[in-house]
């Protein structure tokens, strides 16, 4: 009686339930009979009942109490019992299950079974969920079976025996002597798996690799018999012969190829042969080829065999199925950096599949063609990738962007051009671009001093246009600040001229003030731009004060702050305006930290400008006093080449010298500069001091240096620290552990605090060391450190 | 190597799943419902071949039923493909109705064990996959 009969009741009960609820409902009821059918052990009922679960189990729902029912099963002599009893035990056990023990004894017996069905099963069950204990014990077993049987058990066998490899690698030498003979058999489900376990011995054991490659002439030979033969109705899948065993046969010759020019010369012959003479046009075939590719890229072949290799993958580029393109662009991916110039000849192709429909195409094209930008192509290439990116699915708009800017970074014709692609980028995608670069292309725009007139009327239009991308508003604010005085001339030679006044202009910024699309950077930068326009407008000052004194009690405390200080500005220090607000020197273009790299010679304006909360918050709230300190110490001199405008937040040392240029010295050296280090402990001759390495917004990074200064060495000398919760620290190694005597050499140790919510640092250190034989610990408490550290 | 054959409906409801590299119980259903996600709302004209966290997908359509077998990065995509269609063929020459497979499960189950093995293909001619099956028919009905 087969087992499906009440399955296939309960089945139907159970797929006419209309709600999860009424389901789950059914299934408890049926799950509650189940077991209570269990416990009785009825003879008749056991194999239907545990269909039953196991379909229950498909669905979801818990059904572990059917595992000893399993083992109950599988130790019955009827067949069909056995059957359902290991396909429990195949989806219910695996190793992590006690009850997986109970059937290593069944199994052992079952594989000794005179019934094949039997055996299959048993193989079967040990390859699917056979655990190390229970491959170790069955490996000679399997081991037997590989050697006498008939093909329907050897097959199952053999796949056993690469289970068991996998388990246990040891075994592999056990397996290795008959893998060699099976490739002699003629079945072709026994060949297939002796090549899957050739394959995966070949992989584990680089030995056993160099064993194999006396077997390349015996694949070559199965390979060409395969191919040759005419047509075979056994293993016929549309016209190509056992198209399975020619890819797995394909693989093993790759690895066995490797790195090894003996084997490789041997495959060639083969490979062309399959390259050339098999049709590809059917799925099948494609398949075939497409190991073949990849066969030959990977082994040492002759040039030859390559580019007919990349010729094929060209052919399926044009392909009218949609998996071959997409496999052929993949495929290429992996060849571009090595054959270059082969993979180029298809450029053509590979771009037009940038409009393909299928996105996974589209983002393999997008990867092809940015990798085949180079500086001959990259004006046709880059009108593509624009187009491109104003109509590619949102996911790879970032992706596209960065990849442009790289390719646009590296290989650009000319300054102009460089612009107009940054520009037409930030006008298409500015939402998607990363931080980063709005301070890029600033730096950029003022390397190109020529260009400045063509630049800002570009950015005026643009901005007009839309002020949603929040990029672009940025960096347009900041070049109408500059060079609004070009802007307002209104000619220039390659840009149609607009006639603009004064007005025109401050109108756009207000705007941007104003809009609520604006982010608080973008209206920082727009109350910037307007302030700097008094010096280069001549007719609307009062407006421009106007709206700087709005501002002044704005909610935005960055804003409020600017504000408040540009009215300082022009309230009290009328006679400097035109020094601070004079036009920007070029930023130099390697300095890699922007924020504390500008310092030397520029206005670290422009540095806090780039960070959304910039170094200039960090100042107290009562920002007037603090710039008035600052602004007294310059107040002296007289115009300053490079003036330090009031916000320069990263220039510390508030009692400097009163010239400006020492004042510039010491802003010019703040990169280099040697911070002095403060003696936190001094005690019985050792002494600790503290200095301050560098410092972002949210970070610093400190050096602990202990000297000792007593007659005897210092040994097992450690360091622990402990600061706030909302402080992270790192402690990097020490120098060393022990203290010289006589204050000869010191131990340095770096450590890095990481302070994301600006709280006020503090740090508890414990020294502890050992001098002559004792063991002496001290604890030290710093409050302050070198350099202001967000208090 | 194969990681798991799936067999699902339009609606979404697992019909047959098969694991070859161990999934817990519990993440079973999360991971069939990512996948039927992914696959059931890629359009006619997109290739069959999704890249899935860290390995890749093949899925193929038959009617109102979906085929989704899920493989590492190492195996031939296109020969995976045929897999798939020769599997649809074994169960067409067997069975007469698709109904009927869904209430027969079982046969289901023994039909792809004698396909793939631990991951691997053993055997793809039609012939002997379905000897056993009609074997076991025979016994069953004397």
């Amino acid at each position: 009686m087969s087992p499906s009969v009440r399955l296939q009741e309960m089945i139907r009960v159970i797929r006419s339930a209309r709600t999860q609820g009424e389901e789950r409902g059914l299934i408890q009821k049926e799950c509650a009979a189940i077991r209570a059918q269990f416990r009785q052990s009825d003879n008749g009922a056991r194999t239907h009942n545990l269909a039953k679960l196991l379909y229950v189990h498909m669905l979801g729902y818990p059904a572990h109490f059917g595992q000893m029912e399993c083992v109950r099963l599988i130790a019955s002599p009827r067949y069909s019992e056995k059957r359902i009893g290991y396909l429990g035990a195949m989806m219910l056990l695996d190793e992590k299950q006690d009850a997986s023990l109970l059937i290593t004894n069944s199994i052992k017996n079952d594989l000794s079974h005179s019934s094949q069905h039997v055996q299959s099963l048993a193989l079967c069950t040990l390859a699917c969920m056979g655990s190390a204990e229970m491959c170790r014990d069955l490996a000679p077993e399997i081991e037997r079976l590989l050697g006498a049987s008939d093909s329907y058990i050897k097959k199952k066998a053999i796949l056993c025996a690469v289970h068991i490899v996998r388990k246990i690698p040891e075994l592999g030498e056990l397996y290795t002597p008959l893998a060699c003979s099976l490739l002699s058999e003629k079945n072709h489900g026994v060949l297939h798996s002796a090549v899957v376990l050739i394959t995966e011995l070949c992989e584990r054991n680089p030995d056993t690799l160099r064993q194999f490659r006396k077997t390349v002439p015996e694949l070559v030979h199965i390979m060409k018999g395969l191919i040759m033969s005419g047509y075979s109705p056994e293993h016929n899948v549309a016209g190509i012969s056992d198209p399975f065993l020619q890819v797995r046969i394909l693989r093993l010759l790759r690895i066995l190829g490797r790195c090894n020019d003996a084997a490789s010369d041997a495959m060639n012959d083969l490979l062309a042969q399959v390259a050339t003479n098999t049709d590809s046009s059917k799925t099948a075939g494609s398949a075939v080829l497409y190991e073949t590719v990849l066969t030959v890229m990977d082994i040492r072949s002759e040039s030859g065999l390559r580019v007919l290799a990349v010729n094929i993958l060209g052919r399926f580029l044009l392909n009218n199925d949609r998996n071959i393109r997409y496999i052929s662009m993949t495929s290429l991916q992996k060849i571009v950096q090595t054959d270059h110039t082969a993979v180029q000849r298809h450029r053509g192709t590979i771009v037009d599949c940038l409009k393909d429909q299928d996105a996974s195409v589209k983002r393999r094209a997008l990867e092809l063609s940015l990798a085949l930008v180079s500086a001959t192509n990259i004006r046709t290439m880059m009108k593509e990738l624009l187009v491109f990116l104003s109509t590619c699915p949102p996911e790879l708009r970032a992706h596209t962007a960065s990849g442009i800017f790289i390719a646009a970074e590296r290989y650009a014709p000319s300054q102009r051009w460089h612009i107009d692609t940054i520009l037409h980028v930030l006008i298409t995608a500015g939402g998607d671009v990363r931080d980063e670069t709005v301070p890029n292309l600033i730096k950029l725009i003022t390397t190109a001093s020529e260009l400045h007139c063509y630049t800002v009327l570009k950015l005026y239009r643009a901005l007009i246009t839309d002020i949603s991308q929040q990029s672009l508003v940025q960096v347009a604010c900041w070049c109408i600040g500059e060079y609004g005085d070009l802007l307002l001339k209104g000619e220039c030679d390659d840009i149609e001229p607009m006639q603009l006044t004064e007005d025109d202009v401050l109108d756009a910024l207000e705007t941007v003030l104003q809009s609520h699309m604006s982010s608080p950077a973008s209206r920082a930068f727009a109350l910037t731009a307007t302030m700097k326009l008094s010096t280069r407008i001549t007719n609307n000052v009062d407006r421009i004060r106007s709206i700087v004194s709005i501002y002044g009690s704005c909610i935005d405390v960055e804003l409020q702050q600017r504000a408040v200080e540009y009215n300082a500005l022009f309230k009290k220090y009328d006679h400097m305006r035109a020094a601070v607000l004079e036009r920007m020197p070029v930023i130099d273009k390697s300095s890699p930290g922007d924020t504390l790299g500008d310092l030397t010679g520029e206005v670290t304006k422009d540095s806090s400008l780039s960070k959304p909360v910039p170094g200039g918050s960090t100042l107290p709230l009562e920002p007037a006093s603090q710039a008035f300190d600052l602004l007294d110490l310059l107040g002296q001199t007289d115009t300053v080449p490079e003036a330090s405008h009031a916000e320069s937040a990263a220039a510390p040392d508030p009692a400097g010298p009163s010239t400006g240029r020492d004042l510039l010295d010491l802003l010019g050296g703040l990169e280099t500069t040697v911070v002095p280090s403060v003696t936190v402990y001094e005690k019985g001759g050792v002494s600790l001091k503290l200095q301050c390495d560098s410092q972002t917004e949210t970070a610093v990074t400190l050096t602990f240096t202990a000297c000792n200064s007593t007659q005897n060495d210092i040994t097992k000398f450690t360091l622990q620290a402990a600061v706030p919760k909302s402080i992270q620290l790192q402690m990097k190694a020490p120098s060393g552990s022990v203290l010289p005597a006589g204050g000869h050499s010191a131990i340095t140790q770096t450590v890095v605090l990481s302070n994301p919510s600006k709280t006020n640092l503090k740090m508890r250190v414990r020294l502890s060391y050992s001098n002559q034989g004792m063991v002496c610990q001290d604890t030290v408490q710093i409050d302050s450190f070198p350099s202001p550290a967000w208090t | 190597m194969i990681k798991f054959l799936l067999m699902i409906n339009k609606q979404g409801q697992t019909r047959l799943s098969k694991y070859y590299d161990h999934v817990d119980v519990g993440k079973r259903a999360a991971l069939e419902a990512n996948v039927v996600k992914c696959c059931l709302f890629r359009k006619k004209e997109e290739c069959s071949f999704v890249e899935y966290k860290d390995y890749k997908l093949v899925y193929r359509q038959y009617a109102a039923l979906f085929i989704v077998v899920g493989i590492t990065d190492d195996e031939n995509e296109l020969s995976i493909y045929e897999l798939v269609h020769n599997f649809i063929e074994v169960l067409d020459k067997y069975f007469n109705r698709v109904t009927q497979i869904m209430f027969n499960l079982d046969k289901v189950h023994i039909m792809l064990d004698e396909m793939i093995l631990n991951g691997c293909i053993v055997e793809t001619n039609k012939n002997r996959i379905l000897a056993p099956l009609l074997a076991l028919d025979k016994m069953a009905e004397s």
